[in-house]
């Protein structure tokens, strides 16, 4: 798929790729961008498929806060843009 | 938490697993209704979706995202695909897929774009297109568990022939008490339609939405130009950015 400014979906596409990753639903947890200090939902980020992998961009800023790459025997999920990840837990 | 309990709790979520097309609905000349079978569904709410895979005989497989769009019904899932000309994925969804054919599925998942039917604080839903989908299962959700929280939805279309379950809505105006539907027309409009075609306005959404002081959950679905445009809309008229929740479906369109 090309990219261009307008071709991106929201954090809600990654639900199903975190899933393999994570025991809870991550879109709804809040992050903190590393650039520019803005917390938000995950489900808000801005996310460009660039196959094979996920970019997911701050709605603020613009700074890549989350990579995820999935190749056959592996998943690679770079989480350097992001400073803290709240996610909502059942009690436990 | 116990590490043995982990794998019991996260093979569900993980898995694909084999739906079988049962019977499908043409809503509009572009877009069918997937009435598909899922052994083992273990149901979901209104606004989730599902990730569905192809694989191709040499083993190239490609996914793509599609809203639930209708309430969790046993084993029984509910998908509507808008063909998107030249795509990938939507034209064999839409028109290849037989009855008694296989896909792929994942899900249910997304945690943040649904609505659950205890809520009963008001609702605005704005649909652009085929982003009528999730909310119109959030619709079908309120019907089947009598809920009488507020709810309005604004539908922009392009034409009166793309509509997408337009018999179901105008039963839902008429019979589904508390709930409030406005057709929006962009390009043509029905004869004596009250409102002159053309884009979805700050107008539009002051009118057929809520004022920002009765704390609505706000739902916003269609084209990613769509969303952006009205929840910066949203935002301008008052509402706390917090309160709109958007489901963006890619690309153009609207
Ligand atoms: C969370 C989520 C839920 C979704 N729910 C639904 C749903 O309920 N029903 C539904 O029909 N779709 C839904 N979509 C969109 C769907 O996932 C696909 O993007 C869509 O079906 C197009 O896929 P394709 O493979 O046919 O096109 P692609 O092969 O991906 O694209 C082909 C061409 O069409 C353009 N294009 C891609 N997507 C669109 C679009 N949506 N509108 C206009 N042009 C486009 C591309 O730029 C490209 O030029 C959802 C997306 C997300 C992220
Ligand atoms: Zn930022």
């Amino acid at each position: 798929m090309v990219t261009n400014a307008y071709e991106y979906e929201d954090g809600n596409a990654l639900a199903g790729p975190l899933s393999e990753l994570f025991a809870v639903d991550v879109t709804a947890a809040t992050g903190r961008c590393v650039s520019c200090g803005d917390t938000g939902r995950v489900a808000d980020l801005r996310v460009y498929v660039n196959a094979p992998g996920y970019v997911a961009r701050c709605p603020g800023c613009d700074h890549v806060m989350l990579r995820l790459v999935r190749s056959p025997d592996a998943a690679w999920l770079d989480l350097q843009g992001t400073l803290s990840l709240r996610v909502p837990m059942p009690p436990g | 938490m116990a590490r043995t309990a982990l794998p019991g709790r996260l093979s569900p979520r993980l898995e694909w697993r084999v739906a079988t097309l049962a019977d499908f609905v043409d809503e509009t000349a572009t877009a069918r209704t997937l009435l598909l079978d899922v052994p083992g569904w273990p149901g979901h709410l209104p606004g989730q979706h599902v990730d569905v895979r192809l694989t191709d005989e040499d083993g190239y497989s490609t996914q793509r995202s599609y809203s639930l769009a209708a309430p969790a019904d046993g084993e029984r899932v509910e998908l509507t695909i808008q063909r998107v000309e030249d795509g990938e994925v939507s034209p064999y969804l839409a028109d290849t897929l037989a009855v008694g054919d296989p896909i792929e599925l994942r899900g249910p998942v997304g945690g943040w774009f649904l609505w659950h039917p205890s809520r009963t604080a008001p609702v605005l839903l704005v649909g652009g297109g085929s982003g009528i989908v999730p909310l119109m299962a959030m619709v079908r959700a309120r019907r089947q568990a009598r809920s009488r929280a507020p709810f309005r939805l604004i539908y922009s279309v392009r034409t009166p022939m793309d509509l997408i379950y337009a018999s179901e809505l105008r039963r839902s105006a008429r019979d589904d008490g508390g709930l409030d539907i406005t057709t929006v027309y962009t390009r043509s409009a029905p004869e004596a339609w009250p409102r002159p075609p053309g884009r979805l306005g700050l107008d539009d959404i002051e009118r057929f939405g809520w004022p920002p002081q009765f704390e609505p959950t706000c739902f916003v679905c269609g084209p990613t130009g769509f969303v952006e445009h009205v929840a910066t809309t949203l935002v301008h008229l008052g509402h706390d950015p917090r309160r709109i929740r958007t489901e963006r479906f890619g690309p153009t369109g609207g």
